[in-house]
């Protein structure tokens, strides 16, 4: 076959409270392995939808989602999260880490519940994320004894336990400065260029975005632009 | 699964809220203590009070009532078998109390392998002669050794030495309540007069207490011999048979069997004192209500704490589910809490409990109707141990029902969009 990691065909999300409204209209598009794009449009045009639904977390939707070019339509709960825990790797604004467990318990978790590796493995592999981040030396401190940038680092390196196919982001810098935001940006740079790692993220940094290597503009739950950044 | 995974991440969101998850567990602790203090205490209290009527009464007792006729020569003619026949004022003729015969039912009762043991038994109306006035009364005239052997007839002797009536000729063991009236002493010699008018000497050798005042007020104990030389009867006169059996359920079936068979009067102990059984079992349902209650309250204890820890947990719960962890092992998560907190709490509550008893095992208990009893009397029965921990088990798992059910049904977008 070819090597779509992602597929969105035909992709319609509507929204009956407090009224009826279309908030995705026929999104369709395609992530090729290695791809580092990113998502832009104004607040409110639907990316975060969007993004919840090729996740798999929001199944209230229709059209289709291919991961890996395995459809998602119609599978069970249990194996959505499946596919999450071994397919997708997410970072989110905020950085949702347990504070019962110590940084490297967090990056640990997803690996844990697929039990690929033995807990050893993945305790040497989430050290081994942790030290991508340049964050190992933070390795046994509570989340919350983290600065908002170091926190987020864990929550990629988290993401990353897995190997996953795909990384998702939504709007991973929003909470950050400019300092963080930039090392949170090499990092996911070097994870596509040297690693080979697809990544959508949705931004609202159009400076982030213009140094991506794609970007998918959206107005009003459609896509008004697509295009490749030429190097 | 991965079991230990989810044994992982229920104890860290355990300890992470410990000063609740503790509150809710010591509440398991208290209803589990209480219910198993509780029930062994009233069925200590219960055991004890069918004591004083189980050993001392035998499962079925024989003998001869004297009663008129059933059938009366006028319905046996087939004459009048088509008639109506009224006759009044019926009355028994002339018969003695004896069981007739009582050798080879003995020995008939000896071969029955039902049978535990048999005690025959005379009882004999009489007066104690105090002074110029009689007291009415009772003497027993008993197979000393059956006896005790099946009544535990020594524990009821309180003063003086059972065996001596066996072994001294002419003697009685008076009620205690007979001997104050009569101001009797050990080794005094009282005077009975027998229904008859025969007269005969006694040696007292020791007093009976039974437990029940009114009994001690009139029975005495005399040896099968003594008995019948004050009746004037021959050795083989005797009016009951006790019989004990090995399953005392069997009690009413071999009654009538008896009944039939000998061709006398059988009486079971649940005839007999159908009222300890109501009054027994009416103590040990209202135990089981206050148990039950206490760690239904201890329920709701572990019911709130877990949805507290949901409520506090969502963003934890929404960054599980993102990240793979299924809604089965949401909800495995909380019920792992809940039946940690139900199985710490309940262990700890059979221990204490335990304790409790041994505790209230020691406080003295002393009251005149139980020679016996020096203590308050405590079940140590396995069985409300077994019963404590299921329930404490099925409480928390219905408590943590509920709220496990909500946990694992979160659905993270909306926690994350909420952000
Ligand atoms: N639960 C909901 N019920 C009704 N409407 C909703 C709901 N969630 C989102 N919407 C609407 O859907 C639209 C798209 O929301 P979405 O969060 O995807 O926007 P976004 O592009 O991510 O915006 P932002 O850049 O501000 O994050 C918005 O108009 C929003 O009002
Ligand atoms: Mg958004």
């Amino acid at each position: 076959m070819n090597n779509k990691i992602l597929e969105s065909i035909q992709v319609s999300k509507f929204f009956h409270d407090p009224v009826d409204i279309q908030v995705l209209k026929d999104i369709n598009f395609s992530l090729e392995k290695g791809e580092f794009v990113s998502v832009i449009g104004k607040s409110g045009c639907g990316k975060s939808t969007l993004l919840y639904i090729l996740s798999t977390m929001d199944t209230d939707y229709t059209g289709n989602v291919l991961i890996d070019g395995i459809a998602m339509r119609g599978k069970k709960e249990a194996d959505l999260a499946k596919i999450r825990n071994q397919k997708i790797g997410f970072v989110f604004q905020f950085h949702y880490l347990l504070n019962e467990f110590s940084v490297l318990k967090n990056v640990m978790l997803p690996g844990l519940k697929w039990g690929n590796y033995s807990e050893k493995e993945v305790e040497h592999r989430a050290y081994e994320k942790l030290k991508i981040l340049g964050i190992e030396n933070e390795a046994f401190k509570k989340p919350n004894q983290l600065s908002g940038g170091q926190k987020q680092r864990v929550a990629i390196a988290r993401a990353l336990i897995n190997d996953p196919l795909i990384i998702m982001g939504d709007e991973p810098t929003g909470n950050l400065d400019k300092k963080n935001s930039e090392i949170v940006f090499e990092i996911f740079k070097e994870l596509a260029e040297e690693f080979n790692q697809t990544l959508l993220i949705v931004t609202h940094d159009n400076e982030f975005a213009e140094r991506t290597h794609r970007i998918i503009e959206m107005q009003d739950g459609m896509i008004i632009k697509d295009q490749k950044i030429k190097k | 699964m991965n079991f230990k995974l989810i044994i992982d991440v229920s104890v860290s969101l355990l300890l992470a809220r410990w000063k609740q998850t503790l509150v809710a567990a010591i509440g398991v602790t208290f209803s589990i203590t209480m219910f198993i203090a509780l029930l062994g205490f009233m069925s200590g209290l219960n055991d004890l009070l069918d004591g004083l009527v189980v050993n001392r009464t035998p499962h079925v007792r024989l003998y001869n009532e004297i009663e008129p006729t059933k059938d009366q020569p006028i319905s046996l003619s087939r004459k009048y078998s088509k008639d109506y026949n009224f006759i009044s004022s019926v009355k028994p003729k002339n018969e003695r109390l004896e069981i007739y015969n009582n050798g080879a039912i003995m020995n008939a009762l000896k071969k029955d392998d039902r049978v535990l043991g048999f005690a025959p038994k005379i009882t004999a109306q009489v007066f104690y002669n105090v002074g110029a006035i009689d007291l009415t009364g009772v003497i027993n005239g008993v197979d000393v050794e059956a006896e005790n052997k099946l009544f535990f007839f020594k524990d009821y002797v309180t003063t003086g030495n059972y065996i001596d009536l066996k072994n001294i000729p002419n003697s009685i063991i008076l009620g205690k309540g007979a001997a104050q009236k009569m101001m009797a002493n050990l080794g005094d010699v009282i005077q009975v007069t027998t229904t008859k008018g025969e007269r005969m000497q006694l040696k007292v050798v020791g007093y009976f207490e039974s437990g029940l005042q009114d009994i001690d007020k009139v029975q005495s104990y005399a040896s099968i011999g003594t008995a019948q030389k004050l009746l004037g009867e021959s050795n083989s006169y005797i009016t009951d048979i006790q019989i004990k059996l090995k399953d005392i359920l069997m009690a009413p079936s071999v009654a009538k069997e008896y009944a039939h068979l000998f061709d006398l009067e059988a009486v079971d102990i649940q005839t007999a004192n159908s009222q300890f059984e109501t009054g027994s079992s009416v103590r040990t349902l209202i135990s089981y209500a206050v148990g039950i209650t206490l760690l239904i309250v201890a329920g709701f204890g572990i019911y709130n704490i877990l949805n507290m820890m949901i409520y506090e947990k969502m963003d934890s719960i929404a960054i599980l589910k993102a990240t793979g962890f299924s809604g089965a092992d949401v909800n495995r998560i909380f019920i792992t809490i809940a039946l940690t907190i139900g199985v710490f709490g309940g262990l700890l509550g059979l221990i204490f409990g335990f304790g409790l008893s041994a505790l209230i095992d020691q406080i003295p208990f002393n009251t005149a109707a139980l020679p016996t009893i020096k203590t308050y009397p405590i079940n140590y029965n396995p069985k409300f141990y077994m019963i404590g921990s299921i329930f404490s088990i099925v409480t928390t798992y219905l408590a943590g029902y509920f709220p496990s059910r909500k946990a694992s049904k979160i659905d993270p977008v909306i926690i994350i969009r909420g952000k």
